[in-house]
């Protein structure tokens, strides 16, 4: 493998510009494919054949799969993309994530950021879509999330396969003067028709001269033999060796420790800090202030963590005031002030839900979600080095290119002068794509003379500091016809993630638009509604919102799906079986066929004794369908989950023991959430400080889990968070079932206690 | 003081309060073990003490007598510990962060009760997995109870 690790991110333009003509530009520069990063990374004897691809003299074969791994298994898929055509088995390579670089763009992620549901195929959505893939290539965003890496790959890395191919084809060729298409290739080798044979290492450097091709025809799904199929993940020896490098293990030479202690309400600045108890903690080298777009505070410099930790600890600052309600209550009043003024935008509906909800008996159901922190295993934490005026991170990110922007802006430094080591994550789930915890070591390590610097959170600070999943209030009413649903007016308040991560990533910019994150999981579902109205009532304020797995999807998948569970315990229907007559559309297709199939594996229907009952639900977000039930025993008079049952159907499944393992995953993480997790604010900061009170599913507290795989969507789908915004509903409504209690405010745990072992 | 893990002999000076989570990763570079919480609370810090589970971040180096084994001691030369075999054939880790502490867990679980139940597995692994690996991990735990040591 070359030097990955020390190449220089370039060709990052700035995302103001691009973000102002992004749309206007005309497609010449969309079609122009940016460079291959990988020449000057390469070590004598290698070769580079496209962005992905590198091959040894002695046929050792690199595979680069640029996006962050954070336990989805990501680098086996994208790996085994590009092994699938140039026909190399997966035993045979080595998967590096390689240099943060423009041509590493992902361009599905803000495709289905375009306000249509993902089964409208009309001329503008397509277009929009179009649209905002072409933007993604220009703002060169190499980021993993929103489920989207697979999708966006699966061209690009399997063309990038073949086109590798073709070339050392072409090579084997002209050494045995023979033609091409006569030629076979497995295992790294091209075999001649009399069957000689010659390795790819040996071809390289002739391969190499040789112009790439445009990509040839790529294999049909019924010739793979590495795609659709479960692949060892490459990456396992090391994890349970422990010789996996995390950001927070990375160790150099000289290197200093640190830790910040920034201001727990945001926007606040500082009152006083005890700086001289701080600099008397033993090992304590200096306390800096950091003032930057994401938030204020300290570093304390020291020569190990655990002396930072207690030099922040006594250094103990005061702050000012916050700017928003100090309290959940007073937060609260303003969200149902939002939701009673008018909307501030809406998506989606049909027919005249105004009318129809006249006079009619009107159903209607408040709901309460809060913020969530996301609490990666590994706390946030990153280790920089800003030397004759470079910086260079090491970082465990989900965007390190705009985590390079980012802490260039900061330092008055080009980006081309931000290197971005990814390391390893801890963990994602949406946090790592948030550019504080670089630019606060970038500002550390702007005053430590050129020595590296490590800085590690304590877990309170990655829970008081967190980028929320947004709290939410929402009500709904609908009719009934015939006790099936008519008419639907749906109203949800909650803050723009889209504002507030633009005014602390780019503070230049200004985020136009409405914020679809407010609706997702509302507006584009799979259900025929004679006449509805989606509303977001947008409040902001400056608390930090972002990306918790899902987004929007694991707030309107819960009020949503409990809401259509009201509805079918009020027209006396079965809560399947409504849904079903609901999914009118022959585009719903999918979503009936994972709801059938995990009814069948649940017994859906069954009759079971008094106390015990099932929860449905269905989302589709990511492009991926999914249907969960939720089994609960009560009897005892506390909530025991029996089992969950769920159906995935993301129209393609490339690896099916890792996608099973991601849905199982999303689950597991909603659950968390549903049982027991809020983030709350009492004296204008998080109440909540660790894993004490604020705490997941242990061992003991998660049911059996059943999942089963489908491929009737006619797209590709996402892994990672689709199976997340089912779960809250489908537990809410199992608990209705065996107790007749409706729940409306996540947590459940504080109206109902759960036996969790 | 003096501290003996994975078999060797370690000289290292540090305040008597330093957590053995902090004297094993920032003055020794041991970097299996994890910070995840600093309290106790989350078992990603965990290591073999004289075989016991212990959570580095709470117990003062100070205070630690006995024979430490982090995940880097716990392969026999070349071979895999029958845990860490059964980790890799049932895929356990995702993201991996926890996966040292809960490793070392199982061993000792293992160690103390050869053949768990559902329920002794629920009682002894009581460490946070933030990607709810929880599944997988159950079912490597009865794949390293049915295979000889
Ligand atoms: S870091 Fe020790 S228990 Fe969490
Ligand atoms: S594997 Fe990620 S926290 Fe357990």
């Amino acid at each position: 493998m070359g030097k990955i690790a020390k190449y220089t991110r370039r060709g990052f333009l700035g995302l103001g510009v691009a973000a102002a003509g992004g749309l206007a530009v005309g497609y010449y520069y969309y079609k122009k494919p940016y460079p291959n990063p990988l020449p000057e990374t390469l070590e004598a004897g290698e070769f580079t054949f496209t962005p992905y691809v590198i091959i040894g003299g002695d046929n050792a074969i690199t595979i680069i799969t640029p996006r962050a791994e954070m336990g989805q298994g990501i680098h086996t898929t994208l790996a085994a993309l590009v092994a699938e055509e140039l026909d190399v088995d997966m035993d045979q390579i080595t998967a590096a994530h390689g240099p943060a670089a423009a041509a590493y763009y992902n361009s599905a992620m803000l495709r289905e950021g375009a306000p249509f549901p993902f089964f409208e195929e009309g001329f503008v959505a397509e277009t929009m879509r179009g649209a905002l893939g072409v933007a993604g290539k220009f703002l060169a965003l190499q980021v993993t999330g929103g489920s989207s890496a697979s999708i966006d790959a699966f061209d690009k890395m399997r063309e990038a396969g073949a086109t590798a191919r073709a070339v050392l084809l072409e090579a084997a060729a002209a050494r045995w003067g023979v033609a091409a298409d006569g030629l076979s290739t497995a295992r790294a080798e091209v075999v001649s028709p009399n069957g000689e044979r010659l390795s790819y290492g040996a071809l390289a450097a002739e391969a190499a001269k040789l112009t790439l091709p445009s990509p040839p025809a790529l294999k049909g799904p019924s010739d793979w033999r590495i795609l659709g199929k479960s692949q060892p993940r490459v990456e396992l020896l090391e994890k349970v060796t422990g010789a996996s490098i995390y950001g927070i293990d990375v160790q150099l030479p000289d290197m200093l420790y640190a830790t910040v202690a920034m201001s727990p309400r945001f926007g606040a600045k500082a009152k006083s800090a005890d700086e001289v108890a701080a600099m008397a903690v033993p090992g304590v080298l200096n306390v800096v202030e950091i003032v930057t777009s994401t938030g204020v505070g300290f570093g304390i410099i020291a020569s190990n963590t655990w002396a930072a930790f207690e030099g922040a600890r006594v250094l103990a600052p005061e702050w000012e005031a916050a700017s928003y309600p100090a309290d959940n209550a007073g937060l609260k009043a303003l969200w149902h002030e939002a939701l009673d003024r008018e909307a501030s935008f809406t998506l989606g509906g049909e027919g005249e839900p105004e009318a129809a909800l006249q006079g009619a008996d009107v159903i209607e159901a408040s709901y309460s979600l809060p913020f969530l922190a996301h609490t990666t295993m590994e706390p946030m934490n990153a280790t920089a080095q800003f030397k004759d005026g470079k910086l260079t991170l090491w970082l465990g990110t989900q965007a390190p290119g705009i985590a390079a922007m980012a802490s260039a802006g900061l330092l008055g430094i080009e980006a081309d002068d931000v290197e971005v080591i990814t390391t390893h994550l801890g963990g994602g789930f949406g946090r790592r794509v948030e550019v504080d915890v670089p630019l606060y070591a970038a500002a550390i390590a702007a005053q430590t003379g050129g020595k590296p610097v490590k800085v590690t959170w304590t877990r309170e600070e990655d829970i008081q500091h967190d980028t929320y999943r947004p709290m939410a209030e929402a009500n709904v009413k609908a009719t009934l016809k015939d006790g099936l649903p008519e008419a639907l007016d749906y109203r949800v308040a909650a803050p723009s993630i889209n504002k507030s991560l633009f005014a602390r990533t780019f503070p230049d910019m200004s985020s136009a638009g409405p914020d679809r994150s407010i609706l997702d999981g509302s507006f584009d579902q799979p259900f025929s509604w004679p006449h509805s109205r989606f509303a977001a009532h947008q409040v902001d304020t400056d608390i930090p919102v972002g990306f918790w797995r899902s987004v929007g999807n694991s707030i309107n998948g819960f009020v949503h799906e409990s809401f259509l569970d009201e509805l079918a315990v009020a027209g006396g229907k079965d809560p399947l079986e409504m849904r079903l007559a609901m999914m009118k559309d022959a585009r719903h297709a999918p979503a009936r066929k994972a709801l059938k199939a995990v009814a069948e594996m649940a017994g859906w229907g069954q009759v079971l004794p008094e106390g015990v009952g099932q929860g449905i639900a269905h989302t589709l977000s990511f492009g991926t369908w999914v249907a969960e039930v939720v089994q609960v025993d009560m009897r005892g008079g506390t909530v025991k989950m029996d089992k969950i049952w769920a159906v995935a159907d993301p129209g393609m499944v490339l690896d099916p023991a890792n996608f099973e393992a991601q849905i199982t995953s999303g689950i597991i993480y909603g659950l968390s959430a549903a049982v027991g997790q809020e983030v709350s604010f009492a004296d204008g900061r998080v109440a909540q400080e660790n894993f004490y009170d604020f705490d997941a599913l242990r061992m003991a507290g998660v049911p059996p889990i059943e999942v089963a795989l489908l491929e009737n969507s006619p797209r590709m789908g996402g892994a990672g968070e689709p199976g997340t915004p089912p779960i809250a509903a489908a537990l809410g409504n199992a608990i209705f079932a065996a107790s007749k209690q409706r729940l409306r405010a996540l947590p459940f745990g504080n109206d109902v206690d759960f036996e969790l072992g | 003081m003096e501290l003996q893990i994975n078999g060797k002999t370690h000289q290292v000076e540090a305040p008597d309060d330093m957590p053995l989570l902090w004297v094993l990763r920032d003055l020794l570079d041991i970097k299996g073990p994890k910070f995840g919480c600093g309290v106790g609370a989350c078992g990603a810090c965990t290591v073999l003490v004289d075989g016991i589970p212990t959570r580095t971040c709470i117990t003062a180096a100070a205070d630690v007598e006995g024979e430490i084994t982090t995940i880097e001691g716990l392969p026999e030369g070349e071979r895999l510990h029958k845990v860490q075999e059964a980790w890799i054939k049932h895929e356990v880790p995702q993201c991996g962060y926890c996966q040292s502490g809960q490793i070392l867990a199982a061993v000792a679980l293992l160690e103390e009760t050869p053949q768990p139940t559902d329920e002794d597995i629920d009682a002894a692994m009581t460490n946070l997995c933030r990607c709810g690996t929880y599944p997988r991990l159950r079912a490597a735990i009865h794949e390293a109870a049915g295979v000889e040591g």
